[in-house]
Order: C-alpha cells, then sequence, then structure tokens
C-alpha cells in the first residue's frame, strides 16, 4: 500500500505561549519526522500561526486541512506532502 | 543540460534579500531561502501583541519573500547558540547593543553549516548586501571579513553590489553571470526600489532600524539594565522576550517590575504568571504586574503600591491588590496606590 493512501494517527504539536515564528519552527522541526500523508494537529496561542502556517504550508507544499478557534486555543490541521 | 547550480538565500524579510534572490532566479539558479530566529527578531506578531497594532497584517515577511519568489525558506532556531554573539561580539556592538558584525558572520556561517552539508549539497550562498547600506556590517572593509570569518571564502556571492567586489567562485565558474549582477552602494535605496518595481514587487517590508531589536535605543537600553541588575551578562529567552513587552519599572537592583500596558499584554503576560511572583488589582480595574528578580516582602508591597498606581484606583486611598508568590499562599493586601511624585523617571527603564 503506498503512503498516501494509508490513514495516520493524528498527530498533534503544542505550542500555546510561543510567539511567531516559534510555532512555524517547532511545526517545520515535527514534519520532518513525519511520513508523506501524515496529519498534524497544531495548537497555538499566537494568533499569527492563522497567516504562518498556512503561508509556511504553500511555501512547502503541505495541505493545509483547516483552522479553527476554540476559546485562546487555535488549531491548525495540516496534511504531509513531501516531495 | 548544465547542471542547475544551489544557492542558499540568507533571506531576512526585507527588500535587499528578496531581491537577490529574484535576481539569482533569473540566471536560472535553483534558490532556497533560509531565516534565522535569534530571539530578538521585530516580527508583525510580537508587536501583534499589543492591542493597538492589531490591525497592521500580521504576517512573516520572510515567509512572505519566500511566497513572491515562489521558493522554500528554512526557518531556524539559533537563539540559543546566538546568546555568545549577544554577548562577546569579537567585533564589539554598533550604536547600542547590536552586534551586527559578528551576527552577520555568525548567520553566514550557520547558512554555509546549513547549505553545504551532504543533505542539502548548496553549491554557494548570496546576502542582499549592499556596501555601504549599514554603517556597522555593510561597508567595503567587512565585505571581505564576513567571507573570511563564516569560512565561505569566496562561495559568497552578493548580487546587488557584486559589481564592487572581487569576483567570486560562482561567477568565475560561470554559474552565474557577473554582467547581469548589480553593483549598488550606499543608503539611497532607489537602486532597490527600481529594480522591486521592474520585478513587480510591491507591499514589501521596509522597516525602520533594521529587523532586530538589538538595533533599537530603548530596547538595548533594558537589557543592559538587565545584565547591571544582575551583575552577570547572561540572559534566557524569556527575559529577552519580556523586555519587549508591558512597562518596565526597577525601584531597586533585586527586583523590577514589568506593567501590562493593555489587553493584548496582560494576556501575554498571563503565560508567566507561574514563573515570576505577580500582582493582580483586585478591587478596581487594573493590569497584570510581573514582579522579576528577588524581592522580599517589602519589596512585594512596594511593587503592589506601584501596580495600584497603574490601575483605575490610582487616585483612591486604597486598592486592593493580590500578590501571588510561586510556591507560596496567594495573600490579599489593601495598599496606598504610590503617587506620582514618589515614583521617579529615573526607576522607568
Amino acid at each position: 500500500m503506498s503512503s498516501e493512501n494509508k490513514t495516520f494517527p493524528k498527530q498533534t504539536l503544542d505550542t500555546r505561549g510561543l510567539l511567531c515564528p516559534l510555532p512555524v519552527i517547532r511545526t517545520q522541526d515535527r514534519i520532518k519526522d513525519l511520513q508523506n500523508g501524515a496529519v498534524l494537529e497544531v495548537v497555538a496561542s499566537d494568533p499569527g500561526v492563522l497567516h504562518d502556517i498556512p503561508a509556511w504550508c504553500r511555501v512547502h507544499g503541505h495541505h493545509l486541512i483547516e483552522t479553527e478557534q476554540v476559546g485562546l486555543d487555535i488549531y491548525v490541521r495540516l496534511r504531509v506532502c513531501k516531495d | 543540460m548544465a547542471h542547475q547550480r544551489k544557492a542558499v538565500a540568507l533571506i531576512s524579510g526585507g527588500l535587499d534579500s528578496l531581491l537577490a534572490a529574484r535576481v539569482m532566479l533569473e540566471q536560472n539558479i535553483h534558490v532556497e531561502g533560509i531565516n534565522f530566529y535569534t530571539g530578538f527578531c521585530v516580527e508583525g506578531h510580537t508587536h501583534a501583541i499589543r492591542k493597538k497594532h492589531q490591525l497592521k497584517p500580521k504576517r512573516n515577511n520572510a515567509l512572505w519573500s519566500a511566497e513572491q519568489l515562489g521558493i522554500k525558506l528554512h526557518i531556524i532556531d539559533i537563539s540559543e547558540e546566538y546568546k555568545d554573539i549577544v554577548i562577546n561580539p569579537k567585533h564589539g556592538y554598533g550604536q547600542n547593543l547590536n552586534p551586527c558584525l559578528d551576527c552577520k558572520i555568525f548567520m553566514v556561517n550557520q547558512a554555509r553549516a546549513w547549505g553545504f552539508m551532504a543533505d542539502n549539497d548548496f553549491d554557494f550562498i548570496i546576502t542582499g548586501e549592499v556596501i555601504g547600506q549599514r554603517p556597522k556590517s555593510q561597508r567595503k572593509e567587512t565585505m571581505p571579513v564576513i567571507a573570511r570569518e563564516s569560512g565561505v571564502n569566496d562561495r559568497l556571492l552578493r548580487p546587488l553590489c557584486a559589481k564592487n567586489l572581487p569576483e567570486t567562485l560562482p561567477e568565475r565558474e560561470g554559474w552565474v553571470d557577473r554582467d547581469a549582477l548589480y553593483g549598488f552602494h550606499g543608503r539611497n535605496r532607489k537602486p532597490q526600489m527600481a529594480l522591486a518595481e521592474q520585478f513587480g514587487f510591491t507591499d514589501y517590508a521596509q522597516p525602520a532600524g533594521g529587523c532586530c531589536f538589538l538595533t533599537d535605543a530603548n530596547y538595548s537600553k533594558k537589557l543592559a539594565d538587565l545584565w547591571q541588575a544582575r551583575g552577570e551578562r547572561k540572559y534566557e529567552i524569556d527575559d529577552i522576550m519580556l523586555l519587549k513587552i508591558g512597562r518596565h519599572i526597577r525601584p531597586a537592583q533585586n527586583y523590577k517590575v514589568i506593567i501590562g500596558r493593555e489587553e493584548g499584554e496582560n494576556n501575554y503576560l498571563e503565560g508567566y504568571r507561574k514563573q515570576f511572583a505577580h500582582i493582580r488589582i483586585e478591587s478596581h480595574f487594573g493590569p497584570l504586574t510581573l514582579v522579576d528578580g528577588t524581592p522580599d516582602q517589602e519589596d512585594l508591597l512596594q511593587a503592589a503600591r506601584i501596580a495600584a498606581r497603574f490601575s483605575q484606583g490610582r487616585d483612591a486611598g486604597e486598592v486592593r491588590v493580590e500578590i501571588c508568590v510561586p510556591g507560596l499562599d496567594n495573600r490579599f493586601v489593601n495598599v496606598s496606590p504610590i503617587p506620582a511624585q514618589e515614583l521617579p523617571k529615573n526607576w522607568y527603564v
């Protein structure tokens, strides 16, 4: 089965309390260890991630699934798309 | 078909690095950007903590540059290693606590370590430096110093001012066409603006005073105060983040108070309440105040009086506050707000 067809358990990354660009850096570092197709949920408190993580995904070709704000917590969910 | 050469571009998010990378793309060089997080970076989001700035677009300018260029951008956290550059700059400081020349050497060296590693296999490094642009780091005399001390030597190319410098390896080997590079110099920004227009770049960042808090006189003063009060030139990342936030008042060498100036700063300071002694105003509307240092009980009462001064109870006879010290029970006390005449100007850092 190709990696694209596998179902991966969702990985989570808590970056609450960090200011941009640190949540982006932590996301970048985590993705290095994830396989193609994996889903990563980043939890953050800096609203800057709503702009920066999608921009970082576009630059690197990862797929942004959705963003969601629940109270003060911000969730960014993305799918890893490696070359 | 000729082998496509690869360049690592230092991308700060400003116009010069954007243009330098674009000039290389024009010459069919494969370019990827690298951007460094030092802890002192002036980013829109740090400002965005303060509510009055929230109408400004919250974008990371380096990422924005990469998107405009259609290149990958690798953001590297060098904040720990960078401490030694700030504390012991071999080439000294600029006008404030900005170690610009050491910083540039360090970043180019870091780009070399990243770009020339076997997995990445880049051929050379480019920067947006322009001779005469900055008084400390971008001078004709410092250009070879950066190339030499970073260890990059003639694999360091400055596309915007290359014609004013000796040929580099990428030029000699014919990887890039020297004739299609530029000879910009000095502080005049018009050539860069014209080139930006030619490439169709609009809305690029134009930070006044650079992209680093260390070039800011007020920020440098706060860092110098921190070192002086602690008796040693050291810092942790939380220290330098907090220097960007709030009103800092030092009544004594052993402690200072950090008072949120608005909701955004108060929210940010809330994240530190488990690490720091702090004061909440109970009877009135007022900011969160952190107490940094080693305050004793009397100091905490003085800090509470200062905090009360910045609450809506400043004119009241008494203000009720909660004093919280990590590891101890919180206590509620009534204090009289410190009058303006008892708050000397030299306490403000």
